[in-house]
């Protein structure tokens, strides 16, 4: 009986993360596919779609356009976010509450409200859709993600370092710069990884929002819309590798970040 | 360099619901080490934080050296602060710590390392300027605070219940090195703790804080053995504190342990609280006997003395005894004190 429970939990475990991640494994394995159509048989193991990736200028393009939007984006929700933290958390000023909320309501609205509004917006404006609004739209998704991070890792005993600094003859600036930001690093190291990862794989803001210069989601979109091949799996595995990589030093930071709460 | 002057007139400090500091004045002498002492909520920290300009008064003035400084800046003050939980910089060095201080006030690189060795060795911990803030026990980094308070010279060295944290043996040790590091920098220590013990060994001038006022100051030996009120009597260690009536002479009173002499003529009839160290009690025959017969209900042997506590009906005397005195639960003693031991308080027993 025991048995027969713990084989059902067994195999219906397998076909959860089957269903979850078998797209993905499909989608990497038939990235190195030796001919046209990435289906099965498997013919590689070949890198000549990733070849084709690098040599598609369109895609090389769009590869750029996202690291470019991701970093940028990332930059300022991090900024936007520690500044929003440590003004709340160290001047307690009225309305802290209200205005914590309002930091965090983005979070709650769907990208595709978000990304309508900031093209009608824009259109309003006479601003033409570009890579900037991109960056904007992805600025406003980010922001509270990374406000809530580094709010998380902002503690009062560190308030007392700050007061320690003045003390000794430091002006604000340097209270920032040396004592605020370098306490609460791995927070926002985290929150820059995180926002970064975030942009680089979104859609549908950048759907709205992107004119002719394009993210690299929507090129591979594009692409598929013309017809299925390889180069689009081999556009999707990077995509999948790069957000890993962000995410796993994202977790490894977060480890610190805990060990930091650990300190004496 | 010598240490500042403080005078604080008549300040306050209001909270929404409650009076932090109320209507405190106070002249701390050039080059002292004074002690604020209260118990938690007197108003102690407020009136450090206050003179470190981390708080500003609602109402009231604060000059150091003749200078109003009420409401200037930390960073703008000639005061420096060693915080209660340190407050080291752990993302630095020892020597990052120490030498911040100097880096704000733009002295260059060689002096600045010159200066962290002479103030790293004045706290006894030499050659430690690489290791990094969490490889320091607990001790080490109250000496470092210490170094790092005082590398820039202040004039006003403020010192927030900085033994705290520490184990008993620890913080003797500190105590000592406290006045030995006083004495060779003469700046001027105000240090707050509601430890009596420490403000003892520590200061040259005692202020007691209770509810925002000051309840009593001066020398340790005169607050202990000429205590003004029976709060200050009860704080700085213990003490029998009894009321009485002033008998037709005028230098004794009645009180329901027998009649007690006092030192100073006072009106007869008057009502008055006495108050008698535990220690100044003395025991047998041969004493005063004035207090009559009690029965001894606990003794505890806790090595330099005993501690012991005598009923007679229901009232209760605390007795400290020398060591080699033998008592026993059940024992009948006969209690006596001598008349300039007890004296007079203001304040309810």
């Amino acid at each position: 009986m025991k048995l027969l429970r713990g084989s059902i939990a067994w195999i219906y475990a397998l076909v959860v993360f089957g269903f979850i991640l078998l797209p993905v494994v499909s989608l990497v394995v038939f990235s190195f596919q030796a001919t046209n159509l990435p289906l099965p048989p498997f013919t590689g193991p070949s890198l000549r779609w990733y070849e084709a990736l690098f040599a598609d200028s369109g895609m090389v393009e769009a590869l750029r356009n996202s690291l470019i939007v991701g970093v940028i984006s990332a930059f300022f929700s991090t900024m936007l976010g520690f500044l929003s933290a440590y003004g709340l958390a160290r001047y307690r000023p009225a309305g802290a509450q209200a205005t914590r909320a309002a930091l965090m309501t983005p979070l709650g609205v769907s990208y595709l409200v978000i990304g309508f509004g900031l093209a009608i917006t824009a259109n309003e404006l006479a601003l033409g859709r570009s890579l900037v609004l991109v960056t904007l739209g992805h600025i406003i998704i980010n922001l509270p993600l990374a406000f809530a991070i580094i709010l998380s890792q902002m503690r009062d005993e560190d308030e007392t370092l700050e007061k320690a600094a003045r003390d000794l003859g430091a002006n604000e600036w340097i209270v920032i710069t040396r004592i605020a930001i370098p306490v609460v690093l791995p927070g926002l190291l985290a929150a820059f990884l995180l926002s970064f990862t975030l942009s680089w794989d979104e859609f549908i803001i950048a759907f709205f929002l992107a004119d002719f210069d394009v993210t690299l989601p929507i090129e591979i979109w594009s692409q598929l819309r013309t017809g299925l091949d390889a180069k689009t799996n081999a556009a999707g595995t990077l995509v999948f590798a790069i957000s890993v990589v962000t995410l796993t030093l994202a977790y490894v930071l977060n480890r610190a970040v805990q060990q930091r709460s650990r300190r004496p | 360099m010598t240490g500042a002057g403080i005078e604080i007139e008549n300040l306050v400090k209001d909270y929404p619901g409650h009076t932090a500091l109320d209507r405190v004045s106070l002249s701390i002498d050039p080059g002292s080490y004074t002690v604020i002492l209260g118990p938690s909520g007197s108003g102690k920290t407020t009136l450090l934080a206050i003179l470190g300009g981390f708080v500003e008064p609602s109402s009231g003035v604060v000059t150091v050296d003749g200078h109003d400084v009420t409401t200037v800046a930390p960073s703008k003050r000639p005061t420096t602060t060693v915080f209660q939980d340190y407050a080291l910089f752990p993302h630095m060095t020892v020597g990052q710590n120490v030498g911040f201080g100097l880096e704000m006030r733009k002295v260059n690189k060689k002096k600045r390392g010159d200066l962290i060795s002479e103030a790293l060795e004045m706290v006894g911990l030499a050659h430690t300027s690489d290791r990094h803030i969490a490889d320091l026990s607990g001790g080490q980094r109250q000496r470092i605070a210490l170094a790092r308070a005082l590398i820039v010279k202040p004039r006003v060295l403020l010192l927030d219940e900085p033994l705290g944290a520490l184990d008993v043996k620890l913080r003797r040790q500190m105590q000592d090195e406290l006045t030995r590091i006083h004495d060779t920098v003469g700046t001027t220590f105000v240090h707050v703790t509601h430890d009596q013990e420490e403000a003892m060994s520590l200061a040259d001038t005692i202020v007691i804080l209770r509810d925002g006022r000051i309840e009593d100051m001066g020398s340790p030996e005169r607050l202990y053995l000429n205590p003004a009120t029976a709060f200050s009597a009860r704080f700085m260690g213990d003490s029998n504190v009894i009321s009485g009536t002033v008998a037709a002479g005028g230098d004794t009173v009645d009180t329901v342990w027998g009649t007690i002499g006092v030192a100073q003529t006072n009106n007869p009839n008057s009502l008055v609280t006495l108050s008698i160290r535990p220690e100044h009690l003395e025991l047998g025959p041969e004493g005063p006997g004035n207090l009559g017969e009690w029965v001894v209900h606990e003794s505890h042997f806790l090595g330099q003395r005993q501690r012991v506590v005598a009923r007679r009906d229901s009232h209760e005397v605390l007795i400290s005894l020398p060591q080699t005195a033998s008592v026993r639960p059940g024992d009948w003693v006969i209690l006596g004190v001598a008349p300039d031991r007890a004296k007079i308080v203001i304040g309810d027993a």
